[in-house]
């Protein structure tokens, strides 16, 4: 199979091998799991449990509400301790509505739904409904509600369902662990998936640094002529749906648009094992895989964690700390967060929990610009950071939007390549943070223009028809005087 | 010099005349700035800048006689806007902008006489005389005029919490860089 070149990307020291031969291991169960409401894009979700209530593993805790919205499950059986407000695993810190639940160590499940006998023979909506009863958001890291994309073959003209294996992030080992080692579940998952979607044809896309993973995959989809495996080279963000898409059909993907208007639409191989799980054996999401890593982690693993795992004791089980940690990134180290402290829980979009110390972080004081061009020459999007930055830095948030600023998708190769170490994609996070909200502003601002209008027209009514209604009065007043003054006359009342 | 004196005198009139014609055919219907500010202000006529609306807020940021700081519920959005238009540069990092608030009524302490409701420009309130009342987030601007009025204060005026999805990077640390 052909592969296109990708415009720009660059080439971060992987260090990979930290993980990629540690086999997943389960995690045993913690004392107690913290389940966010909102693990998902979209809005959160509703507890239909309280505190004190007894469940079972794989009940429903939270009801996905809305448009866009995904269910939370209970990982295991155990005590409903509470409902309340925890810390999120995001760079603010700041806290959310949280479901506590104590397991009872018996990890008793609840009744499931039947499996589907024949998902082959199942309608698309079925599948649909089932992947988003339980509860499977994409677990490649953006948590997008996986049966909403599922659905795009209604509006679109679907060929190919593309299964994202390059894992360009550094460090990040879990999908290579997951294909590696259980790839006919990822097959079978994105067979269902293609199904639903009504692709004839599956590519899986693997970056060439893993080559066991992909003999796996090959040897798993080798009796299904409709899946091709194949190799995309190592260059960050390959892992990109865009980019992967572009390697793959030659094809760009225009800004504001989805890879489904090119007739692909991509997957990550961890949310199609999870869709296997659910079609399969009902299971909802309930665990993923994550790597645990860096520096600082006395020993780096593959992880099956339990969704709710607080990170400390995920860093427990891996031996601790062996030196305190410049930084705790959650997801890989260009396009990770960090996070606030290691209280925080394990969430669907968790895919790893690295422990940087100083030397791997690299902090380096920030020079002026030397005009080098090296980060327009790398920008995947093809994007101008040093022009973009600039205007930024002088509070032209206007200027930075008209060059695209919100087609930046914060990958960050311009940070890693600046020579004068200038945070370029912290410029754009900001950017496009203060643009968001500006959008959201006019909108408010629009609503109570209305509201305010609506009411003014509706008084100056009242008035007027308060106004006629005493006019009126009057006459009939005036009338009912002239028909007693003059009680013959009846044709004047 | 009387010729000189009169030609003047006829050429002074003659023009006065011209000009007052003029500006009687040409004349603007109100100041076209004026009404560009208002358009970026909220109006809702809540008064708290100190005008009796956004009309007369607007004209006296036309005149200059208004800082663009003036709207509370607008907030640093509407400063931005306003200094732009107007081409000002003001210092919002200053400007002490408490952040967008909303009206929470503690139903416990209400009585139910829709004070609140009458004065509330925007609709925000639900419920009937001698009921509950509450508000409606979605519609509340933050004026603080119900709360105001309320003669149980059962209104309390809350900072509009920042949710995970609005929450953003702050600015970073900007040196001399480009
Ligand atoms: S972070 Fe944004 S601007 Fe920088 S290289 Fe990536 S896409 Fe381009
Ligand atoms: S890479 Fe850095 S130094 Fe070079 S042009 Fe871009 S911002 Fe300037
Ligand atoms: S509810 Fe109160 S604070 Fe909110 S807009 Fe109405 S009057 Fe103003
Ligand atoms: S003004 Fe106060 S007491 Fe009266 S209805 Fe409103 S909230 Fe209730």
């Amino acid at each position: 199979m052909k592969i296109f070149p990708v415009r720009g990307g660059i080439h971060p020291d992987y260090r990979k091998e930290l993980t990629s031969e540690k086999a997943i291991v389960p995690m045993p169960l913690p004392r107690k799991l913290y389940l966010p409401l909102q693990q998902h894009i979209g809005a959160p979700a509703e507890p239909v449990v309280k505190s004190g209530d007894m469940v079972k593993k794989g009940q429903l805790l939270a009801r996905a509400q809305g448009a866009v919205s995904a269910s939370t499950h209970a990982p295991t059986s155990g005590r409903i301790a509470d409902v309340a407000m925890v810390t999120a695993p995001h760079p603010s810190g700041l806290p959310q509505l949280t479901i506590m639940l104590e397991p009872d160590g018996k990890d008793e499940w609840a009744e499931l739904p039947q499996p589907l006998a024949d998902p082959f023979a199942a309608s698309s909506q079925e599948i649909r409904e089932r992947v988003a009863a339980a509860g499977i958001v994409g677990l490649g890291g953006a948590t997008f509600p996986s049966a909403i994309k599922l659905n795009l073959g209604s509006q679109n003209k679907l060929e190919t369902l593309l299964i994202n294996g390059a894992e360009c992030e550094p460090y990040l080992t879990c999908d290579d662990r997951v294909m590696r080692e259980y790839a006919a579940e990822v097959i079978d998952g994105a067979r269902i998936m293609a199904h639903a979607l009504g692709t004839a044809k599956i590519v899986v896309g693997i970056e060439e640094n893993k080559p066991q993973a992909m003999a796996a995959m090959s040897q798993a989809a080798s009796a299904f002529p409709n899946i091709s495996v194949v190799g995309v080279p190592v260059q960050y963000p390959m892992g990109s749906e865009r980019h992967l898409t572009q390697a793959i059909t030659g094809l760009e993907t225009p800004a504001k648009k989805l890879t489904a208007e090119l007739g692909v639409v991509v997957h990550n191989v961890g949310t199609a094992r999870a869709v296997h799980h659910a079609i399969r054996f009902g299971r909802p999401l309930l665990s993923r895989v994550v790597t645990v890593s860096g520096g600082a982690v006395t020993e780096g693993k593959n992880i099956d964690v339990p969704l709710g795992t607080m990170v400390s004791d995920l860093v427990a089980f891996c031996g601790g700390l062996k030196e305190p940690p410049r930084r705790i990134v959650n997801g890989g180290p260009m396009m990770g967060q960090p996070l606030p402290s290691l209280e925080v829980p394990v969430v669907k979009g968790t895919s790893g929990i690295l422990a940087l110390t100083a030397d791997e972080v690299n902090e380096r004081d920030t020079q002026p610009c030397i005009r080098c061009g090296s980060c327009v020459t790398i920008c995947p999007c093809g994007l101008v950071p040093v022009e973009m930055a600039a205007f930024i830095r002088k509070d032209n948030l206007d200027g930075a939007a008209k060059l695209g600023v919100m087609d930046c998708f914060s990958c960050g190769s311009c940070s890693y390549v600046c020579p004068s170490h200038i945070p370029l994609v912290h410029f754009f996070n900001y950017a496009k943070g203060r643009l968001n909200e500006a959008e959201r502003d006019k909108r408010k601002l629009e609503r109570i223009k209305t509201l305010a209008e609506t009411r003014t027209t509706r008084l100056e009514q009242q008035a007027q028809a308060k106004k006629a209604a005493a006019a009126a009065a009057a006459a009939a007043r005036k009338a009912a005087a002239a028909a007693s003054e003059n009680p013959d006359n009846k044709a004047s009342v | 010099m009387l010729l000189a004196v009169g030609s003047l005198v006829a050429m002074g009139a003659t023009l006065g005349t011209v000009l007052g014609i003029a500006s009687r055919y040409l004349a603007v219907e109100g100041n076209p700035l004026e009404a560009e500010l208002l358009a970026l202000l909220p109006g809702a006529q809540c008064g708290q800048c100190g005008f009796v609306g956004c009309g007369q807020a607007a004209a006296a940021l036309a005149r200059g006689e208004a800082p663009v700081t003036l709207c509370p519920p607008g907030g640093k959005a509407v400063a931005e806007k306003l200094s732009k238009k107007l081409g000002v540069k003001a210092d919002l990092s200053e400007h002490e902008d408490k952040g967008p608030q909303y009206a929470f009524v503690q139903e416990d302490l209400c009585i139910g006489c829709l004070r609140c409701a009458n004065e509330c420009s925007t609709d925000a309130f639900i419920g009937a005389p001698k009921q509950v009342h509450t508000v409606i987030r979605e519609n509340c601007h933050g004026c603080a005029k119900c709360f105001k009025v309320c003669p149980t204060e059962a209104i309390k005026m809350c900072a509009v919490p920042v949710t995970l999805g609005e929450w953003h990077w702050e600015k970073p640390g900007s040196h001399e860089l480009h």
